[in-house]
């Protein structure tokens, strides 16, 4: 995506106007055959945090979070330079059935790695103050809220921005590019922060 | 029309209020959760809460006053958003009612959750009706 914001930029317009999918786009923003799975997914995560039983709050916090990670760190840092190296119209149709999934993936996944991760945190002792380990805790939370800022602030408005704007009749692809050159740095603010995450659970799962 | 302005309209500072915004109520959820659940109220977290609705009154207004605006864009992306951020932020809602976390501990993580339910959708519907035609 990065490059494809790159290389779009670097156009004259009348050279970057074909971004349209060549194929018809999805009828809705948000795939709605996904939406049972996710409700799905919600319900057990209920059952998980009402029952309070370790094993359930541990299969969907370590889930969640993995997929989480590792959705984060494939798609920056793998997908995306593939992408780069696509035509801009493979490009923009890869994007156009890729992004209404993560718009539902990606909320999903985050909510029942929190909800759950919380919880956990109760049911072990991790989030009382008094706990040994509890500045590892606390980085925990400053490296969500950072991840939070960047995904909700930037990157999810642009996604949707972009998925909007492929929907016109004739999308404008300096717009697009314009929107998609901040994938560049949220991609490494993102990867960094996953990173730390990474390092702080195994820390913590092992302390 | 310039290249310039068809990337991007000369907007009020509607988006960067509103990440402003989101950045204080995170930032005051992370004061809370760090003191841990059964902490006192925190002072710099309700200071912090007060800052991120002042934030997104001010981006509300600054919206409200640009000319042209896409409303109907914008309402269409921000009930479904919000529907959505709801179910996120009743999901953590739960699991604060449900460990019994004390009454003003409570509230203010609620309150939290509201600001942060009603900011994200904002943001998203936003940044989809300005680059729409009315």
């Amino acid at each position: 995506m990065t490059e494809l914001a790159r290389e779009t930029r670097d156009m004259a317009p009348a050279q970057a106007a074909p971004v349209r999918p060549a194929t018809l786009i999805p009828a809705t923003i948000v795939p709605l055959q996904g939406l049972p799975i996710v409700a799905v997914v919600l319900v057990g995560l209920v059952v998980a945090i009402a029952s309070n039983k370790l094993w359930a709050l541990d299969f969907f916090h370590v889930v969640g979070g993995g997929l989480w990670t590792g959705i984060d760190l494939f798609v920056g840092f793998v997908v995306g330079p593939i992408l780069g190296r696509l035509s801009i119209p493979a490009r923009a149709e890869f994007s156009a059935r890729f992004m209404p999934k993560m718009m539902l993936i990606m909320p999903t996944l985050v909510t029942v790695t929190l909800a759950a991760g919380w919880q956990l945190g109760l049911y072990e002792g991790f989030v009382n103050s008094g706990y040994h380990y509890h500045a590892w805790v606390v980085a925990s939370y400053v490296v969500v809220a950072v991840m939070a800022i960047v995904a909700l602030g930037v990157l999810e408005p642009a996604n949707l921005a972009v998925l909007f704007e492929l929907r016109k009749p004739e999308p404008n692809g300096e717009r697009i590019a314009h929107l998609m050159s901040r994938f560049v740095w949220a991609a490494g603010v993102t990867g960094a922060m996953q990173v730390a995450t990474l390092v702080i659970m195994t820390r913590l799962a092992t302390a | 029309m310039t290249a310039a302005h068809d990337v991007e309209r000369r907007l009020p500072p509607v988006m960067e209020l509103g990440v402003a915004s989101l950045v204080c109520t995170l930032t005051a959820g992370v004061i809370v959760a760090a003191r841990g659940p059964k902490a006192d109220l925190l002072w710099p977290a309700v200071v912090l809460l007060a800052v991120s609705a002042a934030l997104l009154v001010a981006a509300g207004v600054l919206m409200a006053r640009i000319r042209p605006f896409a409303w109907r864009q914008f309402f269409q992306v921000w009930k479904w958003a919000t529907l959505a951020y709801v179910v996120i932020a009743g999901m953590l809602e739960y699991v604060f009612v449900k460990d019994e976390t004390p009454g003003r501990i409570l509230a203010m993580l609620t309150l939290l959750l509201v600001a942060f339910a009603v900011t994200v959708p904002s943001l998203l519907a936003f940044s989809v009706a300005r680059f729409q035609e009315r």
